[in-house]
Parts: structure tokens; sequence; C-alpha cells
């Protein structure tokens, strides 16, 4: 079973943290891959948060086509960072791990933001397309402010390999996820955190109503919804279709994905809503067992999970820096001073939603709204 | 030469061509006459029989003929009192004396045309081979990588949706102080959508069905409603319904089903203003998967007051449905108009839908179901459906079977992304291994909301003894051994209503138990697992290539 570790903070600070949170949690995962998506982004990113940022791993190919393909598309580079790759037995290294920050083609400049996110999107798409068939060229994000780095092996090792424990590299919302592969083959695009347009999520447990969720995703009309190389994306693009393409708050993504009984709906005063959804988004009801970490764009981090909660997770900090984790043990690590009293382990119908720069921690619960 | 006399015999039939052949026990028989008595077709007669047996008493052997006149059970050769394997003649022997043996080298397809007149009988395809639904394996087992659920203590909520769903952008929804509320000035229609247990009790009709066989199915779909909070629903079948029933609060456990007779809707719709409940649903029958592109048939004698009086028609009269609609021109507008029609009878608050038989057909009239916004539902009746009547041809030749025309249309539904919208009901020979739950699960795994069941029920509930070697299928005759489908009250009297209603109750008591522990290893309890196909294998690879699920052997 995957591992679980999520921080959130109103200072940078290094992803580090999290993996050495993870480390404390090893006895939950194979080492069978690390997954980090960086929000919220400072050091030499720091000035550049209006430009989208491509993150993904490239063959000396692959890299030419992309940079090809940028260019034939109008994307002018602005800055370029690659990890200082440090040999580890064990992991084998790749040609390019992409981290480019980009202009936006002239004529997208002054567009709405939708319509750049949609561009990029569909960038994303094709150049993910481009390098598919011979893995080439991984394309894991891009999008502004946001940077994804993936890699096999033990989160540990592949942080010193990425040279995470030198680097300047820092963020303020920074997810990691050490996978315990399950029911599908080791590959890059099987890694969590999940990315589509300023929306992430990370999950462990298995999704054992995978396929029907995937075929509703799928045939929504929407390009993005496509991958699923783990059964764990469909929570990402929910979480998308919930908030970006249906316009509803954030809570009802849990109204969504584990919706109540209608006896228990009866003492909501959304209920007539509610009602609707649970039939209208009927497919998109998970069955666990799992433990959903997200965020939003706006810089907002949540936890919920399934009605049967046999995946349990926790949050806990201090105002300005908060953990969404997998276990308690990685939340000591992660913030070891803290009134762990106040420690919340969300129920069946909880959804702690903490607030962009951990200013405040709300407990959300799906039978009193 | 031989004698004239030897061939007096000659254009009978032999035993060998009748399908099932009497097995008498002169030395168990206690000719107590029951069995002759008792038999529907009167394919056995008491009969005399002289015979010269030899004797002798004493010390020592001393040989005498006699002629002994003694009383036998004989079974008769014409084609026209066949036995039909029920087997009545058994269950009355108080000496385990007589039974029917099945011929699996019978010749009776050959001669069942006397007169010109084809085959007629009730019951199902004559298929006993395991077809698809039963090939189907639950192969996706959670287990350590995630555990398995619990059958026995996990809460589960084996429900399904009765009724068009709205796409979740079509709903009428506006956000008030960050909450979402329906907006009722939107003009939105919103369709009612019933939540029921996933296995219906399908389309047999009062008229069919003896009195005491449809009261207790009602009563016991009514106490499993009432009492074990098991939403179990059932059609009505052509036919109408009492209408003590129709102006009952439990109206809505029943699918009142309207066919190209309109048997039985005079009542229906004059009970309207007294309907104290809407009914669940209602069916629209365009085709039965048993008899397809037939209509209904309910034989003159079967035609008694009750039934006269419920139909609207008078007694002693052939029924004949027509094989269509007569109002029926086109689907574009006729099947519409008639969706509309039933819909706006009860103010657009009952989910009203087709059923048609199985068919290669069956997408066109998905598709266009799918654009109809008041279109609640799709039935599709597999060849395995049963009937009352029919032709033998009919039974065993036409029609297409249930699971890949099923699941051709999820998949269709599925590229249109429409299948939470428009529900699909699987129909045709769901139990007919006796594995209903199992059946049940795997249909929907594979697209289905539901499936309804008919010949399982009649088989469970009252013992019918119906098969797929032809055993029995009298329905037609009006002389059911079992009262199940017959009007004479000589027959139905042998029925218990309350026997039928307990064995509807443990009927889906036990498939909903069944259903928990299908559903659990494969780690689903909270909905119903529609469309999760990767749960499914089949040990045939063409057949999983057809229905794009995995091959396992």
């Amino acid at each position: 079973m995957c591992r679980l570790s999520a921080m959130t903070s109103d200072d940078y600070f290094s992803p580090l943290e999290n993996i050495l949170a993870l480390e404390t949690m090893k006895e939950g995962h194979d080492g069978s891959g690390l997954g980090l998506i960086l929000k919220d982004l400072g050091g030499e990113f720091e000035q550049l948060k209006k430009y989208p940022i491509f993150s993904g791993i490239c063959s000396k190919k692959g890299l030419e086509d992309l940079d090809g393909y940028m260019e034939s598309q109008g994307f002018k580079v602005k800055f370029m960072w690659e990890p200082k790759i440090k040999p580890m037995k064990g992991i084998d290294a790749r040609d390019h791990y992409v981290v480019n920050v980009y202009q936006y083609p002239d004529e997208y400049r002054n567009r709405p933001q939708e319509e750049k996110e949609d561009l990029l999107m569909r960038t994303r798409l094709n150049i993910r397309q481009m390098g598919e068939h011979d893995e080439s060229i991984f394309a894991f994000s891009f999008y502004p402010d946001v940077i994804a780095l993936k890699e096999v092996g033990d989160p540990l090792e592949v942080a010193e390999f990425f040279g995470l424990d030198k680097d300047p590299l820092k963020a303020k919302i920074v997810f990691a996820q050490g996978r315990q592969n399950t029911n599908y083959a080791i590959y890059l695009y099987a890694c969590h955190p999940f990315f589509i347009q300023g929306y992430g999520s990370m999950t462990n447990g298995e999704n054992t109503a995978f396929v029907p969720i995937r075929e509703y995703l799928t045939s929504r009309g929407f390009s993005g919804y496509m991958g699923y190389n783990s059964d764990s994306e469909v929570f990402t693009h929910i979480l998308h279709y919930s908030i970006r393409q249906l316009g509803y708050p954030l809570h009802y993504y849990k109204d969504i994905i584990t919706p109540l009984k209608d006896t228990e709906m009866e003492q909501r005063s959304d209920r007539e809503a509610v009602t609707l959804m649970k039939k209208s988004l009927r497919p998109l009801t998970i069955d666990g067992p799992n433990c959903v970490i997200g965020f939003t764009p706006d810089g907002t981090t949540f936890m919920v999970q399934d009605a049967k909660k046999l995946r349990p997770g926790v949050v806990g900090g201090v105002k300005g820096k908060y953990a969404l984790m997998s276990e308690e043990c990685g939340l000591d690590k992660a913030i070891p001073v803290r009134d762990k009293t106040k420690d919340i382990f969300p129920m069946k119908y909880d959804m702690v939603i903490v607030s962009p720069g951990a200013r405040e921690v709300k407990v959300w619960n799906q039978l009193h709204f | 030469m031989e004698p004239a006399s030897f061939l007096d015999n000659n254009h009978q039939l032999s035993y060998h061509e009748l399908p099932y052949v009497i097995s008498w026990r002169e030395d168990r028989c206690t000719r107590c006459g029951r069995c002759t008595a008792v038999c529907p077709v009167k394919a056995i007669e008491a009969g005399v029989q002289v015979q010269r047996l030899v004797r002798s008493e004493g010390g020592t052997p001393v040989p005498s003929t006699v002629r002994n006149v003694s009383h036998v059970v004989r079974q008769v050769t014409d084609v026209n009192r066949y036995c039909t394997g029920c087997g009545t003649c058994t269950l009355v022997c108080p000496n385990r004396a007589i039974e029917p043996v099945y011929n699996d080298k019978n010749k009776f397809l050959t001669h069942k045309n006397r007169g010109g007149a084809a085959y007629t009988r009730g019951g199902r395809r004559n298929d006993p081979s395991v077809g698809t639904v039963d090939q189907l394996k639950f192969t996706r087992i959670s287990m350590l990588t995630d555990p398995a659920l619990d059958a026995g203590r996990h809460e589960f909520h084996v429900r399904t949706l009765l009724g068009r769903n709205l796409p979740p952008e079509k709903l009428p929804l506006k956000m008030v102080d960050g909450k979402l509320m329906v907006d009722h000035d939107s003009g939105q229609f919103i369709p009612p959508v019933r939540e029921i247990f996933p296995i219906r009790i399908g389309s047999m009709s009062m008229g069919a069905l003896s009195p005491p066989m449809w009261e207790g199915l009602a009563m016991g779909i009514t106490y499993l409603n009432e009492v074990e909070n098991l939403p179990v629903v059932m059609c009505s079948g052509e036919g109408g319904m009492p209408p003590r029933l129709l102006k009952s609060r439990f109206l809505k456990y029943f699918i009142p089903q309207i066919a190209s007779g309109y048997f039985g809707w005079d009542e229906i719709i004059h009970a309207l203003p007294d309907m104290v409940e809407d009914p669940c649903a209602i069916e629209i029958k365009y085709g039965q998967g048993a008899k397809p592109g037939d209509g209904g048939l309910l034989m003159a004698y079967k035609v008694l007051k009750l039934i006269a009086k419920i139909r609207g028609v008078p007694m002693y009269v052939d029924l004949a449905s027509p094989p269509t609609h007569q109002t029926k021109y086109s689907i574009e507008e006729a099947v519409a108009k008639m969706i509309q029609s039933m819909s706006m009878a009860w103010g657009f608050r009952v989910p009203v839908y087709p059923k048609i038989s199985g068919s290669k057909t069956a997408k066109a009239v998905l598709n266009n179901l799918a654009r109809n916004p008041y279109a609640a539902a799709l039935c599709i009746d597999g060849e395995d459906g049963g009937t009352g009547a029919a032709y033998n041809v009919s039974m065993d030749k036409m029609g297409h079977p249930i699971v890949s025309n099923l699941r051709e249309c999820y998949l269709d539904l599925v590229k249109q992304g429409r299948q939470n919208e428009l529900p699909l009901i699987a129909a045709g020979g769901m139990g007919k291994h006796g594995n209903l739950a199992a059946n049940a699960a795997a249909m929907i795994m594979l697209g289905a909301s539901m499936v309804d069941t008919g010949k399982y029920i009649m088989q469970a509930a009252a013992d019918c003894f119906g098969d797929e070697h032809n055993r029995c299928n009298l329905c037609n005759t009006g002389r059911c051994p079992r009262g199940i489908t017959t009007q004479d009250p000589r027959l139905y009297r042998r029925l218990d209503a309350d026997k039928v209603a307990e064995r509807v109750v443990d009927v889906f008591k036990s498939a909903d138990t069944e259903f928990k522990k299908i559903f659990a290893p494969m780690g689903r309890s909270t909905q119903l697992p529609i469309g999760m196909s990767d749960g499914l294998s089949i040990g045939d690879k063409a057949a999983a290539d057809r229905l794009q699920i995995d091959y396992a052997c």
C-alpha cells in the first residue's frame, strides 16, 4: 500500500521534509517509486509564478522532439532547471529530467485563464502522445507554479538521486508519495501524485470501482481525462470534474465520491441538490478502501476517505504548517512540535480542509451542513 | 407374405419417438388410479392385460397354466397425448411405482405437427446447455493488496435506480451561500427515479398465471418491501391488475405493463382518479424474448370471469395481442408519443420505459431512447425468456442471447457518455441454471442496472415442473398440473398463495445474501458495481473478446 506525505505551509520548505516523513513510514511501501509535486514554488521559481512549467522526463531524442514541438507552438523557454543527479545504485538515470519554464505564445498572453489552461493541457497531451510509444518523453505536468518529479526506486534514494538534499528547491505545498505497486505494472505514468489543470491528488488503497469510473470520465468528452495507468488517477480527475467543470464548491467532492445514504441526507439543508447529484454522479462513487489527499489551484489542501475507512489518515500541525499523512509516524517526523491532542483523524463523514498558507484547518462534516 | 393383421400397428408411434417414456412397476402399483386421474394430458391410462402364467404348487413340480387378467397402467403413443414428463403421476403415487424417463433419442418434433398444426407450447427455449451468463466468473478478488469486505458485517447497499438520471451538467442547481440548491424556476424536467432491488419479478400476467400464483407473488413482494425492507418490484404483464390493488397503497411495488392488446388498461385508466400511490413504473411491451415478433396469446379457456373482468373482455374468447402496437408507425414518433402519453397520465411522476426482445436492432432502439428525455430505461429480453404460449419454433429458434446484446448496448451508452442516464434491464434466462444472484451480478458488471426473472420464480416459488428438456411446458393448455398457469379452479386449488409468497420472500432474501457474498470479496459495497467489467472473466476467448472482458482459463 502506498504511503502519502503532504505538507502545506505559509513559508517555503524543502521537499526533503516530506521524504524524510515518508522514510518513517517505510514498512508500508516497497520502494517501487517516488512521486513529488511541488506547488507555490520558491527559490529560483518565485519570480516566475505566472509562467507555465513543463515537468517531465526525456531521452536525448525526446528532448529534441520536445524543444522542436514547443518552439513550433510558440512557447519560448524562459528558465530551465534540472536536478543535479547523483548516481545511485538501483536507480537507472534517464537522460533528462526536464523542468522548463516557458513564456506563453504571443497570441495567448492576454487570453483568459481558462483558455490558457486548455492550451497547456492540450500541449501536454500532445507531448505525451509524441513520446509515449518509445518512452522518449514522459510528460507529467504543464502548469504555472507547479513542478512534478517522478522516478522508480526507494523514495529516500530517489531524493538523493535528484540531489534534493542539497538543492535549494522549495515550495509551500509539497505532495509526496511512496509507491507500493498493486495491480498494475511499475510505470512512471502510474506514479502519484496526479495533476490536471491546477488540481492534484494522491491516494492509497485500491480503487475497486476503477473501471466504471474510468469509463464515465473518459466519456465526458474532455481530452484530459485519459491515461489511467493507475486506478488512482481517477480521483484527481473527479476532483477536476467536480470543481472546474461542474463548478461545485470543494466539499461536494466528498458528496460525489462517498454520497450519503438517503436517510442521512434528510438532515442536510441542501438535500434536494445532493439527492439529485447522488443519482446523476452515481458512477463516480468510490468504493474504497482509499484515503485521498488533494489540492486545488488556490492552494487549498484536503483529505477524505471512503465510507469504510479501511485506509486511515491523519492531519496535524501548527498554524502556518500542516501535514496530511497516511501515518501518524510521518506526521511526527514532519512536525514534531505540535499539540498532538489536536491531530485530526478524519472519520467517514469528514473532509479535512486546510486553507491556503496553512492558515486554518476545518473539518467539514457531511452529515451536518 | 405376412398377414395384414401384423401391420395393424404400423401407423402408430413407438415409445422411442416420444420425449418421455413411462416407467411403471407392476409389482409396486396398488392400482389406486391416482396417476391416471391426475395426468394433465391423459398420456397414461388404465388397461387390462391378459397373461399366461405357469404355476406349480405342492411338493413336486406339477406345472399348470392359468390365464391371469390384471390391471395395468399404460402409456399411450398418440402424439397429441404425449407424456410431457411433468411427473405429476410420480408425485401422487403412494408407492413410487411410476415415473416418466427422458428419452434423449426421441423424434418428437418430427411428429408434433399432426393436422398441419405447428407445435405450440409454453415454457422456454429447449436448450439445456450452459449459456454465456453461467460461464461468467468473478475473478477479481480483493485479498492482500486490499482487504476483502465481510459480507456478514459490512454495510451493503444493494440497490439500483429505475428511471432516467439527468447528466450532471443538466441538473438545475444554483449556488446559495456556498450551498447547491435546486433551482425550481429553471423549467428543467427532473425525471422520476425509483430506488429498487436489482432483481425484479418480470412480466407475467394475471390470466397467464392463476389467481393464487399472481396473488402469491404480489403478497411476497409486498412483504419484502414492508417487512424485510427489500424494495423488490414486479411487473404485471399484459392483463391488468386487480382493481383493489390499483387503488391500494401497495401499487407502488408494481409495474403495470401495457402491450399491444391493451388488455386491462380500461380498468387501470378508470382507477387513476382513485389511486393513492403511483405505480413503481410503467412498462411498454414491444417485444418478448421468448417469441420475438409474436404477440401475446391467452387461450379462450383461460378467460374466465375474473380474467374477463380485469381485462375488460367477454369470457371464453381467445385474447390475442397483435405482434406490434397497431398505433405504431415509427419509433421516432409513435414510441415517443406512447412514452409521453403514459408519462402524462401520471403527471410525469412515473418512469415509463419500453421492453423489447433481444435483437441485433436493439442498439437502434437504444439510441432513439437515449435521445428521448422521457424514456426511463430500456428492458431487453433475451432468447432464454419464457412465455405462457408460443410456437415452438419461435421459442427455440428466434431471438438474441441477452449477454452480448446487453453488453453491446451498454458499451454504446459508454461511448456516448450516457451510461448513467438510461438504465438497462436484462431479462431472459436469469437463473436458468439456478444461479439467480450470480447471473444478476454478472449482468450488472457487464452494464445492466437490474435484471428480471420469471421462470426461476415459478420454479422456486411454485415448483413449476418446466425445464429445458421440454418437461411439462403445458402453460398454454390451461392444464398446469401445479396450478401455476391455469384458470381451472380444480387445478389452481392445488396451489397455496401463502406458500408462494413465503418462497418469494425466501428467494429474494437469499439472493440479497448471495449478492453480498459476490460483492464483498470484490471490495464493493456502497454502490452496485454497474459496468465493473474488470471483475469478470470467461473461459471462452471469443466470448471474452466480444464482451470486452478478460479471458481466464
